[in-house]
């Protein structure tokens, strides 16, 4: 408070050139002079009496519309009750009570600010600007008393004391960071569990999310499963599971199919399974064009063609979805061979250069 | 109540009562002061002068709105239950009966269909979130295109931008919490982008989300954080912000009366009290009236969570579309798939330059945008303190650089819409992208140069209106039988307005003491031509009277 005294007023440029150094701004002595406020217009509300008090009335009205909103909400509270299993009355509810609340707001705020702009006194203040650094004396008694803490305390003199002080508080922090360790599992590491899915050797292929199995001669050519694990839907870690072990399945013309060498097993007659999880950060690959045979993330947009071993062919995606080797089992249901050859999902850190290799 | 000191006859001694001056006014007055000293306060700050202008109100919308989330929010924590322990749905809602889901979940339809009046609250709290982080952006955009960043308030522009990120962060753990297919779908994205970080990547994904995404920790780890952490960083940093809104004093724009020295406007008691309060009403009833008709978040349409499912045109909530933009820009393949992967093996460690780059480009936007201040301070060398708000046709290159932003932001913005650009406009997916990725790069720079000539045109079409009138639109003919069109002059307070500005020149490059000029200095001195090579200089009184003359 003590620096808006006003014997602590200082002009705006008393404060030595480094303040007010303009830079390479360009200073003009034929600059024009500032011609000063404009002589004060008065509103409506000023000349005219009966629109003043047709502004105030206009006021009140609005203060009471609001007491009005405010009985309002409260009564459609009970006007309109929630029904168990009604829909239709949860709308009316949230319509109504919204409606007066919402009127109860508006009216309080468009009256405050009418009154405001229409009969408060509307001259225009004038407030000075002081710099918004203390005055040099100021200044200087704030370096000279951190100068005194130091002289008295020997804070830059005792040079051990300080260091020591500095290391013991550097050294604090860090027990810290150790105690967040335990926001992760204790055991185990990222990399072996995104490196492992609940598949496999023969762990039937089950629809998503029913478990049913499925067999292979119900999968017609052109046709498309939302695949899980057999077993999955009583995994502990289910949720967990199945954001690695989610397959698609796809039966397509075996002569559409572009399969590699060390890859010939992994189809049935044209029955091919894919990671549902996208190689760029992890959404479900959940749409299929049966016409193209492309995937499409509806989250990027990375696409991927089942015809050449689900390789990327647009968008920010880079690898291709994992295969899942499949086969039938005696009772001619669809089954894995093994779990994938590489993790499945988003690229990390630990990731091998080295599968399917 | 006395206020000058020559009339103040209060004796400490004496018991304060109604028969001293003031009535029940003074008696309140003095029975408080008395307690706490705020008297001072009142003095100091209760004819404290406030511009008017509409655009000073962006900030406050961005206040008052944090205002109704904080109390919103309070109502819903008293019902939401953070936690991701499975629950069989049994509640109003038919269609997800009997289905498995997190309590979150649960306790959110439980909110919207079983609360009385939960959904309007729950709605007007999301709102109030959208506008929120909306209202910073453009309170952001006004300080920016006005100059108001400058001596003395960088350091208050930094804290204003990190309550814009603080306001992100707070939207996207708030999106979060209900545990539905699309909030769980972008924390998915999250985790995803965290394990493609080099190093750490995987075990900050292990910690962030207690072991595997989804796990069952990371909602009640987000709700710790949307309504304890943040909420009070907010609040801390929103104290700060209007302290030195106070302290600085706020700016004005250039008018009649108005100089670098005062503040004209009008006093907080009562008329700025009135206005800014009553605006506060305001946006909290066209935030209930938007929760009350605009169904916002239905998470019973999307329902739980599940890694399996997604529907085609899932969004985030806008202020997020910037970075989710990215991500799809972002080709896995420079040119094509056979061309350059953006994701290669080294030594059996995987770099993924698709997430990486993204999020460096990211960061480097927004770093940017925090140190413009201090940047466009070194270039000008300018070290006066700056009250008077630019109008930002006259700092070009600054208007320039801020449209070259603002098209990037909008852009990635765009991005995150691809699939509904696509769809809407009946275009092939491909394309939009495809045309979105140059936009990126090309849109800026066309942004860049349109906006600097605009703005240059506005400025010498300033000039002539200064030098020769308004156009009145009224044609006379002369008695030799030419037409002219009669120029009005503007009035000195209408001048005003389009002479006062500051104009730089560009840097001189000059050797120091030494004899030399450091490389910093050379530097200062394209990055100054950069700004001020093109520039229209104000009229002077001097170029008036000969244009007078004419």
């Amino acid at each position: 408070m003590a620096s808006n005294e006003p014997t602590d007023i200082v002009p705006a440029d008393d404060h030595g050139t480094t303040f007010t150094d303009p830079g390479t701004a360009v200073e003009r002595a034929d600059a024009f002079q500032n011609p000063g406020l404009p002589p004060h217009q008065l509103r409506v509300t000023d000349k005219d009496p009966k629109a003043a008090k047709r502004a105030e009335r206009v006021i009140v009205l609005l203060f009471y519309v609001s007491v009005i909103g405010s009985v309002f909400a409260m009564a459609a509270y009970f006007a309109f009750p929630i029904k168990p299993n009604d829909l239709g009355s949860v709308r009316l509810n949230n319509v109504f009570i919204g409606l007066g609340l919402a009127f109860a707001l508006l009216a309080i705020g468009i009256a405050a600010i009418h009154w405001s702009k229409a009969l408060m006194d509307d001259h225009e203040g004038i407030d000075i600007r002081h710099p918004v650094a203390g005055p040099p004396p100021v200044q200087a008694r704030a370096v000279e008393i951190f100068r005194q803490a130091d002289r008295e305390s020997g804070f830059n003199r005792r040079v051990l004391i300080r260091n020591g002080m500095i290391a013991a508080i550097a050294a604090l922090p860090f027990p810290a960071i150790f105690l967040f360790r335990d926001l992760a599992p204790a055991a185990g590491t990222p990399a072996e569990a995104y490196s492992h899915t609940l598949w496999k050797q023969g762990t039937r292929l089950t629809k998503d999310p029913t478990g049913d199995p499925i067999l292979a001669s119900d999968v017609t050519i052109g046709s498309v499963f939302h695949v899980i694990p057999d077993g999955l839907l009583k995994s502990d870690d289910m949720l967990e599971e199945k954001g690695k072990a989610a397959v698609l399945l796809m039966r397509l013309e075996p002569g559409d199919l572009h399969v590699s060498p060390d890859r010939k097993t992994w189809n049935y007659d044209g029955i091919v399974a894919y990671s549902k999880i996208c190689t760029h950060v992890g959404c479900p690959v959940a749409l299929y064009e049966q016409q193209t045979h492309h995937l499409l993330c509806p989250c990027h947009q990375s696409q991927f063609d089942i015809t050449r071993e689900a390789a990327v062919i647009f968008g920010p995606a880079v690898r291709p979805l994992p295969q899942l080797p499949i086969t039938v089992d005696s009772e001619g249901y669809l089954v894995a061979q093994s779990d994938f050859h590489e993790p499945v999902g988003p690229s990390f850190w630990e990731r091998r250069g080295d599968y399917n290799v | 109540m006395t206020t000058t000191s020559d009339t103040y006859n209060y004796d400490p001694t004496q018991p304060a009562d109604r028969r001293q001056t003031g009535g029940v006014t003074g008696w309140a007055s003095r029975y408080v002061d008395e307690r706490t000293g705020i008297s001072y306060v009142v003095r100091e700050f209760g004819r404290k002068i406030f511009p008017d202008h509409w655009s000073f109100m962006l900030g406050e919308v961005a206040l008052y709105s944090f205002v109704v989330i904080l109390l919103t929010g309070t109502f819903l924590t008293f019902f939401f239950q953070a936690s991701m322990a499975e629950v069989t749905y049994d509640g109003s809602y038919g269609p997800l009966k009997g289905l498995e889901m997190s309590a979150a979940m649960q306790s959110t339809l439980h909110i919207s269909f079983e609360v009385r009046g939960g959904l309007l609250i729950r709605q007007v709290h999301h709102w109030a979130a959208l506008l929120f982080v909306a209202s910073i952006m453009l309170h952001m955009l006004r300080i920016f295109f006005t100059g108001a960043f400058r001596k003395p308030r960088e350091i208050n522009w930094v804290i204003g931008y990190v309550l814009w990120i603080l306001a992100m962060a707070e939207g996207f753990t708030g999106y979060s919490l209900p545990d539905d297919l699309l909030s769980g779908n972008g924390l998915r994205i999250i985790a995803g982008m965290v394990e493609g970080i080099p190093f750490i990547g995987s075990w900050l994904e292990w910690l962030v989300f207690g072991g595997e995404f989804p796990g069952t920790a990371i909602v009640g780890r987000l709700y710790t954080l949307h309504i304890l952490l943040l909420p009070a960083a907010v609040l801390a940093f929103i104290a700060i912000h209007l302290v030195f809104v106070v302290t600085h004093k706020h700016t004005q724009y250039a008018g009649p009366g108005r100089t670098n020295e005062n503040v004209i406007g009008v006093p907080v008691l009562p008329v700025f009290a009135a206005k800014a309060g009553g605006f506060f009403f305001v946006v909290f009833g066209l935030l209930m009236a938007m929760g009350a008709f605009f169904t916002i978040n239905p998470i019973w349409v999307y329902g739980p969570y599940d890694p399996s499912p997604v529907s085609a045109g899932t969004q985030p909530d806008w202020y997020i579309g910037f970075a989710d933009g990215a991500l799809r820009l972002m080709p896995g393949w420079l040119g094509g798939p056979g061309g350059v992967p953006m994701e290669f093996t080294i030594l059996n460690t995987t770099y993924s330059l698709n997430i990486l780059i993204p999020i460096v480009v990211l960061g480097l936007f927004i770093v940017a945008v925090m140190i413009y201040p201090f940047l466009e301070a070194w270039v000008t060398g300018d070290r006066r303190e700056h009250h008077i708000a630019d109008r930002p046709r006259n700092m070009p290159t600054r208007t320039a650089i801020g449209a070259a932003g603002a098209t990037f932001y909008v852009v990635l913005f765009a991005g995150a819409s691809s699939d509904l650009v696509a769809t809407h406009f009946k275009l092939s997916i491909e394309s939009v992208i495809t045309i979105l990725q140059f936009s990126l790069l090309l849109a800026p720079i066309a942004a860049y140069f349109i906006a600097k000539r605009i703005c240059l045109a506005l400025q010498k079409k300033d000039r002539q209106i200064v030098l020769h009138g308004y156009e009145s639109g009224r044609i006379v003919r002369l008695p030799g039988g030419e037409y002219i069109e009669v120029h009005e002059p503007v009035d000195e307070y209408e001048r005003w307005k389009l002479v006062s500005f500051n104009d730089y020149e560009p840097l001189m490059i000059r050797p120091n003491a030494a004899g030399r000029i450091p490389a910093t200095e050379r530097v200062r001195a394209s990055l100054s031509r950069w700004f001020f090579e093109d520039r229209i200089e104000p009229v002077t009184s001097t170029e008036l009277e000969v244009a007078h003359h004419h």
